[in-house]
């Protein structure tokens, strides 16, 4: 075997990228091709009360201008997944119509033969509004959605156990109000989509595809009533991901609608402050939890309330991220009662959607101040209280009693304070603790913090893969799945070479078109390697069964006297004998080299994490100094080590931007104020400290054969809980902070604020 | 109204015909046919455009491409001597300092910058001038090691770097 599965090999997607080969949606060019400039609503709530796109359409250069009334007989865009009737009436169109409800929403489409004279149409375009009252917060009172319709379409709610008798019998009971603003996934590569009608053989294509492509393909035919067969879509290289990058936008629908009706191939490509205003953003909640306890800190009970800010319309997920935020955030504890309300409120800003832990990060910021709240109130250590909560090892697999994703939620397996005695080990917590004091002394204000969780990731219910022989010998993979440069293509590869006997840089992976295959999960929720790489591993054990047993044919040698190494088929034992490589195999026998392959699972599987964090605060500037941060995680099997951890370093830079730093904030009348990079702030590698991560197999999922759990969003999901624990140990007042991001002004007033 | 005008990238003769206002990012994305330069951002705070200009890296969507007129360009693409990857590139690769890959030209082209000048920066200093781009998937860990442990092998095989004394 080469034992390539496990390994820190280079990755197969470096080289083009690296040399400036890569293909972005940005760098596509098609013959002939219109520019599509949007013109965005500048009022947050309002009635369209006039248009004038006279002078618009006079620009030379410019080829059409639409607006809602030229494209009335579409449909809104629809939800991925089958979603609850009251959901529907709150979808987006393609443009608006009559009513706008947030700044940035799209109004006029504007097609030119040029990208700077659509930009110049765009602002010769007037719209005049009627403005209403404007929601902003949506913990408040409800709005008007639409008329004889609020701004609550639905309230979610789960729970298990006897909560009351949990509070009646509680020692004390703990009530906390937190908040998680709202900050998104942000790419640097802004949205882009290409359509282009293929009138020859009856195709549309959308090019600048990413995420879900196949199930992106079906809603799309379902919107234009076209057949699957008629419509493709395809991947190039994508500029990251994130969760928001790949759903479903207006402008996607509306390249492909005119290159329809115009002819010719429409390319858009979104601009910086377009995206802060209009792709997807992503986790304001405000939750008002309450916790049960006894006296010795263990959680007796938990109910929780809360809001969640989902903007100014339900986009492509439906109601996923209230669904995932209640039946994830109990997280590693056992809690024997609990109850949540998820109520999902519409305001005038941005939709917002899934962003890499969705529902986790936002849950675990909140269960994980809850703790350090009982730790603070029974003046015990916090980590004995996590200790006390936690789901014991033999308890696996531990069903919660919830749902999530429409699944079960049943822990499958892990060691909650295996993970913790070695993450503590590894940080030196107790002699931090030590040193912290000392600092303490002289006028520092120095903290730890921790955030312990549960992820998910491998929803089923299937995905297959197929493989084959080319006729030069070398390997390829075709998959639905997508790269968002996460590293799918190397890790696909990984698992059928290991299983092969080839070199892995010998298999090229197909990922991303959906008419090379007609299915494919995509890559999201930490699926693609769970998933696709089993199916890609059946697939592989297919395939070498199949060589193995043409091999043994053309070579008179029984089948478990072979082997496969550097795609050569011999003889197991000495290197005289008879062998034939892949490539005169596949010669020889041109249509029996392939396989398809399969995975299938009922359930998702659930890695788990520590963030152990060290801060410092200057009490002068207000700001937060991240001195240390360990995040150890156990993904049951790392396919590719350095691409584990490459997705956790990334992971918690994006956590860090939402607990210090990314904030979409917005004015009093809706006016959106992050709309460039000097005003959302990205972590730069200035903000971003030396990151310790511990990558630990000690749970492998028994749901899977290779035991893989998924590695993509760990490294974020406990960023916000850990230095918000960290920083209200800093300040020695483990209940001062209540809201997420820590920016200086809000640190200021803990300063000096009560204890 | 567009006019003709030619620039000098990665030592060819470019002959562009744009109007004016064209940022240099997208002349050399759409007259000089070279796509590796990437926009992340176009108000210069990204730096994911960052091209070399006269040996100094520029965020090229601040200038306008009929500034650049007589300017030495150097993009991405002129990085690799053939099929053979330059140390930064190599280096990128191994430490696994690139994931989705927008950002890297510009990175590259920053450590392009410093490999070129011969300069030697501290732990500290690398870390401030690495902070002017942005990365939104690794966490800057890999990309500080890659870029580092290029200069260092610089300085250790001065032969090979022969572009360190033109």
């Amino acid at each position: 075997m080469n034992a390539v599965l496990g390994r820190r090999v280079t990755r197969l997607e470096d080289r083009p990228l690296l040399t400036g080969c890569g293909r972005f949606a940005g760098d596509m060019v098609f013959e002939g091709q219109l520019y599509m400039r949007i013109a965005r609503a500048t009022c947050a709530h309002g009635r369209i009360a006039a248009m004038h796109l006279d002078a618009a359409k006079a620009l030379p250069g410019v080829v059409a201008i639409w607006a809602g009334d030229d494209i009335a007989d579409l449909p809104p865009i629809d939800f991925r997944d089958p979603a609850a009737t009251a959901l529907a009436p709150y979808r987006q169109t393609i443009l608006a119509r009559e009513r706008v409800r947030y700044i940035g929403e799209p109004v006029v489409a504007i097609f030119a033969t040029d990208a700077y004279i659509a930009e110049d149409a765009a602002e010769l375009i007037e719209i005049e509004y009627d403005e209403y009252p404007v929601t902003l917060d949506a913990s408040g009172p409800l709005g008007e959605f639409a008329p004889g319709l609020q701004t609550e379409p639905i309230m979610l709610e789960q729970g298990y156990g006897d909560i009351a008798a949990a509070f009646a019998r509680a020692h004390a009971v703990i009530e906390l109000t937190l908040k998680i603003g709202r900050h998104s996934g942000v790419p640097l590569e802004t949205r882009g989509a290409i359509g282009r009608y293929d009138a020859a053989n009856d195709i549309l294509e959308l090019h600048g595809a990413a995420k879900v492509p196949h199930r992106n393909q079906e809603a799309m035919a379902r919107f234009f009533g076209r057949d699957h067969a008629h419509l493709h879509l395809h991947e190039g290289h994508v500029g990251g991901g994130f969760g928001i990058r790949g759903e479903l936008y207006p402008e996607d629908f509306l390249v492909c609608l005119a290159a329809l009706r115009l002819g010719r191939p429409v390319k858009w490509i979104e601009d910086r402050r377009e995206h802060l205003m209009a792709a997807n953003h992503s986790r304001e909640q405000e939750h008002h939890i309450r916790a049960a306890i006894d006296k010795d800190g263990v959680v007796l009970g938990l109910e929780d309330e809360f809001f969640h800010d989902q903007g100014a319309y339900i986009r492509t997920h439906g109601a996923r991220v209230v669904d995932l935020t209640i039946g994830m955030l109990p997280g590693p504890y056992r809690i024997p009662a609990y109850r949540a309300k998820g109520h999902m409120r519409l305001t005038n800003k941005t939709p917002a959607a899934t962003y890499r832990s969705p529902g986790r990060y936002e849950g675990s910021f909140v269960r994980e101040r809850l703790m350090d709240a009982v730790a603070g109130r029974l003046g015990l250590d916090p980590i004995i209280v996590r200790q006390r909560n936690l789901v014991p090892k033999d308890a696996m697999p531990y069903a919660r009693g919830l749902g999530a994703l429409g699944t079960d939620v049943v822990l499958d397996s892990g060691d909650y304070a295996g993970l913790l005695d070695k993450a503590l080990k590894r940080f030196d917590w107790r002699g931090r603790q030590a040193a912290i004091q000392a600092r303490r002394a002289k006028g520092e204000y120095v903290g730890l913090g921790i955030c312990m969780f549960v992820e998910k990731s491998g929803l089923g219910p299937k995905d297959g893969a197929r493989i084959g022989v080319l006729p030069d010998g070398g390997i390829e993979i075709v998959t639905g799945s997508a790269s968002l440069g996460q590293g799918v293509e190397t890790a696909l590869a990984q698992i059928a070479a290991d299983t092969l006997g080839v070199d892995y840089r010998s298999i090229r992976v197909i990922h991303g078109q959906t008419d090379r295959i007609p299915y494919g999960i995509g890559a999201h929720a930490s699926r693609a390697t769970v998933l696709t790489g089993n199916a890609t591993h059946q697939a592989a054990i297919l395939l070498r069964e199949t060589i193995m047993k043409a091999a043994a044919d053309l070579l008179q040698l029984p089948v478990a006297s072979l082997l496969i190494r550097d795609s050569i088929v011999s003889a197991r034992e000495g290197g005289h004998g008879p062998s034939i490589s892949l490539r005169d195999l596949a010669v020889q026998m041109p249509d029996a080299l392939h396989s398809e392959g399969w995975f299938h699972t009922d359930h998702m599987t659930y890695p788990y994490g520590v963030h152990l964090a060290q801060v410092c605060l200057d009490a002068e500037t207000c700001l937060t100094k991240v001195e240390s941060y360990l995040v150890a995680y156990d993904v049951g099997r790392a396919v590719n080590p350095a691409m584990v951890e490459g997705q956790i370093a990334g992971g918690f830079a994006q956590g860090l931007g939402g607990a210090l730093y990314e904030e979409f904030r917005y004015d009093e009348r809706g006016e959106p104020l992050s709309v460039t990079f000097a005003d959302y702030l990205i972590p730069t590698l200035h903000e971003v400290p030396a990151l310790d991560i511990l990558v630990t197999e000690d749970a492998p999922s028994p749901l899977n054969p290779l035991g893989i759990k998924g590695a993509g969003e760990g490294g974020c999901t406990g960023v916000g809980a850990a230095i918000a624990s960290a920083v209200a140990d800093a300040l020695q007042k483990p209940e001062a902070v209540k809201t997420l991001p820590i920016t200086p002004q809000r640190l200021r007033n803990m300063l000096r604020g009560p204890a | 109204m567009k006019q003709p005008y030619h620039l000098q990238v990665n030592g060819r003769d470019c002959a562009v015909e744009a109007e004016p206002r064209k940022i240099l990012a997208d002349v050399l994305r759409e007259d000089c046919g070279l796509t590796g330069t990437h926009i992340g951002c176009e108000h210069g705070v990204c730096g994911a455009c960052t091209i070399l200009l006269d040996g100094k890296p520029v965020r090229s969507c601040l200038v306008f491409g009929i500034q650049a007129q007589g300017a030495d360009i150097r993009t991405v693409e002129g990085l690799a001597d053939g099929d053979e990857l330059h140390p930064l590139q190599q280096a990128f690769m191994e430490h696994h300092a690139l994931q989705c890959g927008f950002c890297t030209p510009g990175f590259l082209m920053l450590g392009a910058a410093l490999w070129e000048s011969g300069a030697k920066p501290t732990e500290a200093e690398l870390q401030a001038l690495l902070s002017s781009n942005l990365c939104r998937c690794t966490g800057y860990g890999n990309i500080q090691k890659a870029i580092a442990s290029a200069l260092d092998a610089r300085d250790q095989a001065p032969k090979r770097s022969g572009e360190g004394a033109p």
